[in-house]
């Protein structure tokens, strides 16, 4: 039984607020100097909200461009701008921020504490992004100084050498890029440290390592991740504005420099990089899929141990983007093996949340709608990575569509279904209102109906040897008809984020209060008000059990006897 | 509703969790090892490729007497982080000041090397690859030095002002751990440079 009153005796104070006084300038002014750790996560999430939005609309003029045969909707040079730009925007402005703002939000209240273990790093770390973001955006005018309007980077995402070289790119748009991605790495290296402190210091009593939230842990192991994973990036990144800036040699292979060298230290972020983008969509779903099954997770040891294992083996698979470039058959042979390899932990994943659905009452409100879609989403995504894994099979598809449908399957199908559940799960948490319930379901299903169009079609059209990054093809090739059903599917989806954003932005005005704990959860952050207030608990709560609050709510019964 | 739910005793057991400066400081170091290994593979990778001169063995001399200075300045913060556990603030200052001379007597071999290979053997950061990995990976370290002398006259400005006490002694360790880990890379930066790559 959902239970509207406060669970925790004595874990808020009673007093009513102040009158909220101030200006809309004094507001905005307390939101910039903030150090509140809500604050600085609602921060991040408008931040990746925005950029999504941003980064869709350039993917949406791609899929405009791509829907006939011979179009000209874009140029060329346009068109290799708005695909580097989307691919850099949606890893770095949104994935990451995403991380953090989750991470921001949520890991303080699961864990009983006050704020985060550094609060001013994290001001610092969240303007280190929106100050990298802003550098990034600003290559679209000042890239090519300001006569040259609309020069944004257009050297792909992963800016392969030596096109990147002073020869290939002059201009300013690959340092606006680089230099973007070292600020926004400086953030995210400064965050990693910060959910690291706070998960490690900052529990409260009585909660040991095993008897946190599989949300907090998943966020531990990803910022673990990120602090090895993010740095030799900016490593990388460092190199190549010496090579531009000081004529250095890294890449140039003229002087005897190797590009491969840049292949390997750009998929050694790479590739984890991935993985700190899904676990935050593996958090989500070890807080929502228990809730709303009514079942405390299946196997919490196992799931800590595989999240633990697909950190470890994430850091050694990066050359299975290369095996196009020429590597020795015992380094292919190597790539093969360890990719594979991690198919093992993710499967104990896999079949967990499944186990924990099993036998349980399960509730299909809006959260669990996607996070059941992403069980099964993630799974097939999973499935085709096994498949270009396998070194052959990645010599024939690899960069065609295809492998453009592989990845998509992870950060769209996984990845983003799941930031949607976090986002309708926690959101009344966070501003004491629910979202439509109904809207809820239409974005969904618009949203599933839309994914399934765009990125099940983009298999075929890979098989048919569709490759990525050409800006048109011509009408014999019998990619047409295919082609745009794609271009449909990703309007279909374009229309569902409109809902969804529709959904939220009434909601704040008009949804139905939510109380403190709406969906009868149970970890630490539905047993105070919300939103929360500035200090989160009032006294410092003290826990037996992983789930604290159903001890609370069944004294007859603790989890503390079993665990 | 029940209260909050208390197991008899649960509340006077110890519940003491590690210092957030000391795993901060250490993730930091975990993360800088992973940006100095990137550069140290780079260098590694390519000694002996450089299409033309002058070669590592040709101009670098083996700079022993800057690397004694540096490590011992790790021996000497040592000294300084016991001072100040057992409140003698006046020895504290004397050791700290001693690891800031030691640190700025590297710094200044380090650029009187620099200015020799320079414009004395015309080696640039854009000569060959054995130009640009090795300014890049002595000059990421010697970057660290930097920041880490910054910090170092910062406390000793404090000290100076009466405002290191002995309650402070935490916040002095976990600085002093960065150092540590900067006189660490040098081991590793000079074996590389220095003995492989010679």
């Amino acid at each position: 039984m959902a239970d509207r009153t406060l669970p925790i005796d004595g874990s808020l104070d009673l007093t009513p607020p102040r009158e909220q006084e101030g200006t809309l300038l004094e507001t905005l002014h307390s939101w910039v100097i903030t150090v509140d750790h809500k604050k600085l996560g609602l921060m991040y999430m408008m931040l990746a909200i925005f950029f999504l939005l941003v980064a869709g609309a350039e993917v949406i003029c791609i899929r405009i461009q791509l829907a006939w045969p011979d179009n000209h909707f874009l140029s060329p040079q346009v068109f290799n701008r708005l695909f580097t730009m989307h691919g850099t925007t949606m890893v770095f402005l949104v994935g990451i921020p995403l991380v953090f703002g989750f991470a921001n939000y949520i890991v303080p209240l699961q864990l009983g504490a006050r704020d985060m273990a550094f609060p001013r790093l994290n001001a610092f770390s969240f303007w280190m992004t929106a100050f990298g973001a802003l550098l990034l955006y600003y290559s679209f005018i000042g890239g090519g100084g300001l006569y040259g309007l609309g020069n944004a980077p257009d050297v792909t995402w992963w800016a392969y050498a030596p096109l990147t070289a002073r020869a290939f790119s002059p201009g300013h748009a690959t340092d606006y890029w680089a230099l973007a991605l070292i600020v926004t790495g400086f953030g995210t290296l400064g965050g990693a440290i910060n959910v690291i402190a706070t998960v490690i210091s900052m529990r409260c009593r009585g909660m040991t390592l095993m008897r946190m939230p599989l949300f907090a842990w998943l966020m531990l192991v990803d910022s673990g991740l990120l602090l090895v994973t993010i740095t030799p990036l900016t490593a990388a990144q460092i190199m190549l504005v010496i090579d531009r800036y000081l004529g250095g040699r890294f890449f140039d292979t003229q002087a005897g420099g190797s590009a491969v060298l840049w292949f390997h230290f750009f998929w050694i972020f790479g590739h984890p990089e991935v993985y700190v983008l899904v676990f935050p969509a593996f958090a989500i779903a070890s807080e929502v899929i228990p809730v709303f099954s009514r079942k405390a997770i299946f196997g919490y040891p196992a799931m800590v141990a595989a999240s633990v294992g697909i950190a470890f083996v994430s850091l050694g698979v990066w050359a299975h983007h290369m095996f196009t470039v020429g590597m020795t058959s015992a380094s292919n042979t190597f790539f093969v093996l360890s990719t594979m390899l991690v198919g093992i932990p993710t499967g104990i994943k896999i079949f967990n949340w499944l186990a924990t659905m099993w036998g349980g009452k399960i509730r299909f409100a809006t959260p669990m709608l996607f996070c059941t879609a992403f069980l099964f989403q993630f799974l097939a995504a999973g499935l085709t990575g096994i498949m270009l894994s396998v070194a052959p099979w990645n010599w024939q598809l690899h960069n065609s569509y295809f492998v453009i449908a592989h990845f998509h399957y992870v950060l769209v199908g996984a990845i983003v279904f799941n930031v949607f559940a976090g986002i309708y799960y926690w959101l009344p948490k966070a501003t004491g209102r629910m979202m439509n319930e109904k809207l809820g379901k239409w974005h969904f299903w618009l949203f599933f109906i839309g994914f399934h169009i765009t990125f099940d079609t983009m298999h075929f059209v890979g098989f048919q040897g569709m490759p990525r990054w050409i800006y048109t093809y011509s009408a014999d090739r019998g990619w047409n008809h295919l082609n745009l059903v794609i271009s449909v599917g990703g309007m279909i989806q374009a229309v569902a984020v409109l809902i969804f954003a529709y959904n939220l932005i009434t909601s704040l005005f008009r949804g139905k209060i939510a109380g403190n704990d709406p969906w009868d959860a149970w970890t630490l952050e539905w047993s105070t008000s919300s939103p929360p207030p500035a200090y989160n608990f009032a006294t410092d709560p003290v826990v037996q059990s992983r789930r604290p609050l159903w001890d609370l709510k069944h004294p007859e019964d603790p989890d503390w006897r079993y665990e | 509703m029940s209260a909050i739910p208390i197991v008899p005793g649960v509340n006077e057991q110890a519940w003491n969790l590690p210092s957030r400066g000391r795993v901060g400081m250490y993730c930091l170091i975990i993360g800088e090892s992973a940006i100095f290994t990137i550069f140290v593979v780079a260098y590694v990778f390519y000694i002996g490729k450089s299409l033309y001169g002058p070669t590592p063995e040709q101009v670098l001399d083996v700079p022993i007497f800057n690397t004694i200075c540096l490590l011992s300045s790790s021996v000497t913060i040592w000294l300084a982080e016991r001072a100040i556990e057992r409140n003698s603030i006046r020895t504290f200052g004397l050791w700290w000041a001693a690891t800031i001379v030691l640190g700025l007597v590297f710094l200044t071999g380090t650029g009187i090397e620099w200015h020799r290979l320079i414009y004395h053997d015309g080696l640039t950061i854009s000569t060959n690859l054995f130009g640009t990995t090795f300014y890049s990976l002595v000059g990421l370290h010697a970057t660290h030095v930097v920041v880490g002398l910054s910090m170092l006259l910062l406390v000793l400005i404090f000290v100076f002002t009466g405002h290191v006490r002995q309650e402070h002694s935490e916040r002095i360790q976990v600085l002093a751990l960065y150092w540590h880990f900067v006189d660490a890379v040098w081991v590793i930066v000079f074996t590389v440079v220095y003995i492989v790559g010679r």
